[in-house]
């Protein structure tokens, strides 16, 4: 218990001597040396003053929930795809050597590429954002789901056939709860994915959303704002990351043992 | 129950030449028959075969006159490594073969349970894996491959895993349930020791040709005793038999 409240603290110390130390460059650069001009440099005071005005009129709450309920819907188009490809890749033995390449460079291409061709095709809409959203993030997927199964230790597998399992039931019984654990760091590091892709879609568009926000800051030469919601963007990926997908990795290891 | 492999030979499609070459054998209902041999001879291969996860490149196996294709729960192995499933609990993986074979509940609880207490481990109904030591997991697992009432039971060295002390418990255990069930069993091991303690016959197995070099029927009494006079003298037969290869 001592030890937690230590290490609470420690933490604490940590971002109060980060601010205090970003405030104090801040003070030194703009105000005594004036090396930067002031609208090019945020401040921590400033980013809480872009703060108290963008939470109090409830434009960056709705700017979250749009970006989080896009990215959500995008997330999980790119989970049905990811895992509909990784199982047949891993299936067909044909696929696994011809197409996991294909997926493997795909997988590479930075989400912002996909970008111009959803506009393309979806005009400045939600629709292009979440075509890049699932186009950024379905094909790690995919890979993370070909690995899981085919990391399924062979002694398992054996002994489910000689126990006569069928094709069906060695899925069902056998192969999915065995690569569950995979699985779900895999989709953990889509989200990531997902969550990146979703703000490059979102500066390219007019829709409501924190990507929007972004753009808004730097319209205004505001550069507090665009600040603010860089921290913001980070934050939200780590509370989902931690809230969402650590439970849920954790209940999954926790049965194992690991 | 007869299991009969006819002229049996395995080559492996990168290997330069046969590991199984031309076995004959005949396993008899009720009986306790261990294939002893040095590592790398082939005994796990050739209960690969029996088991159906390979197919022999000549030859037959049958099982009751059937041909033998492929896996089945006629034929049950019971492998070195515990090959329990980690995401279920002690009971759960006992019950496996009986879900896959579709038995009512009750059935799979009751059997579960009988086999379980068999193996005095009735306490450890809800315990993970990961919680068990070597000897118990492989308890668990002998319970699980028993529910399923199969022809044969087959064991690839199903204690060479564990330490000396534990596998010696393990193998008395495994000859009190044998006496009580009189299940057949093809029990593959290292330890010529094993072999004579556990089985009707003995298959000495070449690892210089791929084939039986001998089989040695263990006239013994059951409880056996690895002191007793008798059993000293199979076992340095049967061990001059298997070592024997290394003065050629
Ligand atoms: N899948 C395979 N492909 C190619 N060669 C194989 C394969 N499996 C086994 N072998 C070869 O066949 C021979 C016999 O192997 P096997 O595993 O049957 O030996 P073993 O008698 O069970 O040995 P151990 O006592 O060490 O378990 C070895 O030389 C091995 O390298
Ligand atoms: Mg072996």
């Amino acid at each position: 218990m001592k030890k937690n409240k230590g290490k609470t603290l420690g933490v604490i110390l940590f971002f109060a001597g980060i601010l205090i130390a970003w405030q104090l460059v801040y003070f030194a650069g703009v105000d005594l040396l004036s090396i930067w001009k002031s609208y090019a440099m945020p401040s921590p005071s400033g980013v809480w003053i872009s703060f108290i005005k963008l939470a109090g009129d409830g434009s960056l709450l709705a700017a979250i929930v749009y970006s989080l309920v896009r990215g959500a819907i995008g997330y999980l188009i790119a989970l049905v795809i990811g895992a509909v490809l990784g199982f047949l890749m891993n299936h067909f033995e044909y696929l696994h050597r011809n197409l996991r390449p294909l997926v493997m460079g795909i997988q590479t291409l930075p989400s912002i590429c996909w970008v111009p061709f959803s506009i393309l095709w979806f005009g400045l809409t939600q629709q292009a954002i979440i075509f890049v959203v699932v186009m950024g993030s379905a094909f790690g997927m995919a890979i993370s789901v070909d690995n899981a199964i085919r990391n399924v230790p062979s002694i398992c597998l054996k002994a489910a056939r000689t126990m006569g399992a069928n094709k069906r039931q060695i899925y069902r019984k056998v192969i999915l709860p065995a690569s569950l654990p995979e699985m779900v760091s895999g989709l953990k590091q889509g989200w990531s994915f997902a969550w990146r892709a979703l703000m490059s879609g979102e500066v390219m568009t007019t829709c409501t959303g924190l990507g929007q926000t972004l753009i808004t800051g730097r319209n205004l030469a505001d550069i507090n704002q665009v600040m603010l919601v860089m921290i913001v963007i980070v934050l939200t990926g780590i509370v989902i990351d931690q809230t969402v997908f650590r439970q849920i990795e954790k209940r999954v290891y926790a049965k194992r043992g690991m | 129950m007869s299991l009969i492999l006819k002229n049996v030979s395995k080559q492996f499609d990168d290997a330069s030449q046969s590991t199984l070459n031309h076995i004959d054998l005949e396993i008899r209902d009720g009986e306790f028959l261990c294939i002893v041999g040095k590592s790398g001879c082939g005994k796990s291969t050739l209960l690969n075969l029996v088991a159906g996860l390979d197919q022999p490149t000549e030859g037959e196996i049958l099982l009751n006159g059937q041909k033998v294709t492929g896996p089945g729960a006629d034929r049950v192995v019971m492998f070195q490594e515990h090959a329990l499933f980690p995401w279920r609990n002690v009971i759960e993986n006992v019950k496996f073969g009986m879900e896959i074979a579709g038995l009512p509940k009750a059935e799979q609880e009751e059997k579960a349970m009988h086999y379980l207490r068999m193996m005095q481990l009735e306490d450890y109904r809800d315990y993970p894996i990961h919680q068990l030591s070597g000897g118990m997991r492989q308890r668990v697992a002998l319970a699980r491959a028993l529910t399923l009432d199969s022809q044969i039971l087959l064991m690839d060295e199903p204690f060479s895993a564990l330490d000396k002390q534990t596998s010696n418990r393990l193998r008395k255990e495994l000859q009190e349930i044998w006496m009580s069930m009189k299940k057949t069993i093809l029990f593959i091991t290292h330890s010529v020791e094993e072999a004579v303690y556990l089985g009707d016959r003995v298959v000495v197995m070449s690892d210089v040709t791929g084939s039986i070099k001998d089989v040695v029927p263990i006239e013994l009494e059951r409880p056996r005793y690895v002191y007793d006079e008798k059993f000293v003298e199979y076992r340095h037969r049967i061990l001059s038999e298997v070592q024997g290869e290394e003065e050629v």
